[in-house]
């Protein structure tokens, strides 16, 4: 029978009770606990399924139902709607976050792995783990990967591998399948126990396209086993190889680098010698200026000196001792000269006095006076009178004769041109 | 845990001569951590060469007590049941 699931009702009994219906009939179901504890997905309002059951009678109201064994969602399956159902419900929880993922060591000296011992993945596990590190430790936790228990198994064989304590990273995985095959890797034990995990766990179920929600919470999801224990291990050649070139770069940088210095050695002494050089080239070249200097202050001397004689050859030649010691010589010649000459003049002028003084004399009225002529003078103006007319009567004259004078008092005045 | 030791050798190797070829170092630290890589490198080979490799498998024995024992391919065979 096909329909659509309404009025559902989930009592604590554990029973659900609903109507099944389509475009024009219904029905009521009832899904027994023991029946319902078996679905692998929850049932919701409005879900179209497809169900088995019995028809049966309900006698207290006399009406039809169905006791239903299984329903199955229409279009997809069960297993799909629990996975879609899970997944939301974990995810919503946060166990897919990003931010849990561990992250897987580069270097793993043990690997664990939780698959069956019989399958086609441990043979590729191992196999690839032993060509890639051939000194890798494997840790084996053998579980069913498939039926009723291996989701318990599996979680269990998690929980051990962590409580070993020396594994360094697991891969929990199997070989493909089909959805159900592969169902136990859906299962919420399984993925909590990854979820738990302290060491990172690389999940690796099925083939590339198979998707589990062990995948999702894994710290890393490998397509395949062999894919898992590739990423799990690195080739060990090439870590020795990376080692060997590692080394070898090392000693190639120190050589670099002791050649380098060796190089900035040999500049620095032979930046010293060069110094060194060009001091003494600096030292050689002062001391040549230094000769020629001490020539030329030489030379300066020299000439000096020369200038000097020259000079004191020339004072020498104008001492005025000299001039004057001959001048001394001349001097009482010129003295004996001047004496004679000077007796010459001074008679000529002897004479040429004596006879100015006569002539002198005989002009000087005192001569004429001597000659018994005399002056009169006015008194007291003394002045001399020339003409009779100047005098008056009775005015007081003196008269200066050429020895003594006469006090006289005009008694006439004679004007008589004649006299 | 030896891979974490064997790990971290590797990075530090891996530093060391990233900083020797940036060749900014003075020589003195340069030959300082040569000598650090040199020993790290053969620590790294020693790690290496000592390891062996051992496939085993986690039982539990009839008490519930966890054990190891040797892996063969005749444990396949032997719970070709499941």
């Amino acid at each position: 029978m096909e329909g659509e699931l309404s009025n559902l009702r989930a009592p604590g009994s554990g029973h659900i009770y609903c109507t099944l219906k389509d475009k024009t009939s219904q029905i009521r179901a009832v899904l027994f606990r023991s029946s319902a504890v078996r679905l692998r997905f929850a049932i919701q309002e409005g879900m179209q399924v497809i169900v088995r059951g019995r028809l049966t009678v309900y006698e207290p109201r006399g009406e039809y139902q169905i006791v239903l064994d299984t329903v199955e969602p229409k279009g997809i399956g069960a297993l799909q709607i629990a996975f879609e159902q899970l997944k939301g419900r974990l995810t919503a929880e946060g166990l897919f976050d990003q931010d849990r993922k561990k992250s897987i060591p580069a270097f793993p000296r043990t690997v664990g792995v939780v698959t069956s011992l019989t399958g086609a993945a441990i043979r590729d596990i191992l196999a690839v783990l032993r060509r890639r590190w051939p000194t890798i430790q494997i840790l084996i936790a053998p579980v069913q990967v498939q039926g009723e228990s291996a989701g318990r198994q599996i979680a269990q064989a998690l929980a051990d591998l962590n409580g070993w304590g020396s594994v360094d990273v697991i891969i929990v995985g199997r070989g493909g399948g089909s959805l159900e095959d592969l169902w136990s890797f859906n299962e919420e034990i399984v993925v909590r126990a990854i979820a738990a995990s302290h060491v990172p766990v690389v999940s690796a179920v099925g083939h590339e396209i198979d998707v589990t929600l062990a995948d999702f919470v894994a710290d890393l999801r490998a397509p395949t086993p062999s894919a898992a224990a590739e990423a799990v291990v690195p080739v060990l050649a090439d870590i020795v190889e990376r080692l060997r070139e590692l080394t070898v770069r090392t000693g190639q940088v120190m050589l670099r680098h002791c050649a380098f210095e060796r190089r900035r050695l040999d500049a620095g002494i032979r930046g010293v010698t060069d110094v060194r050089f060009r001091l003494q080239k600096a030292a050689q070249r002062t001391d040549d200026m230094v000769d020629r200097l001490r020539e030329m202050v030489q030379q300066l001397l020299t000439s000096g000196r020369e200038q000097v004689h020259e000079a004191q050859r020339d004072l020498s030649g104008l001492n005025p001792l000299l001039t004057i010691t001959q001048g001394l010589a001349t001097v009482p010649q010129f003295s004996k000269r001047l004496e004679g000459q000077m007796g010459v003049v001074l008679a000529q002028h002897h004479h040429l006095i004596h006879a100015m003084l006569r002539q002198l004399n005989t002009l000087s009225p005192l001569g004429i006076l001597g000659r018994g002529y005399s002056i009169l003078q006015t008194i007291p103006a003394r002045q001399i009178l020339h003409r009779a007319n100047d005098a008056e009567v009775g005015q007081e004259l003196e008269a200066q004769l050429a020895s003594g004078r006469l006090s006289c008092t005009v008694t006439r005045v004679c004007d008589d041109a004649t006299v | 845990m030896a891979a974490v030791k064997f790990e971290q050798a590797m990075a530090r190797l891996e530093a060391i001569v990233g900083e020797l070829e940036k060749s900014d170092l003075t020589l003195d630290e340069s030959l300082k951590i040569f000598e650090e890589g040199i020993r790290l490198s053969k620590n790294c080979l020693k790690i290496l060469e000592e390891a062996e490799h051992k496939v085993e498998v986690l039982v539990q024995d009839k008490n519930g007590k966890k054990r190891i024992h040797a892996y063969s391919p005749d444990d396949a065979t032997d719970e070709s049941s499941s």
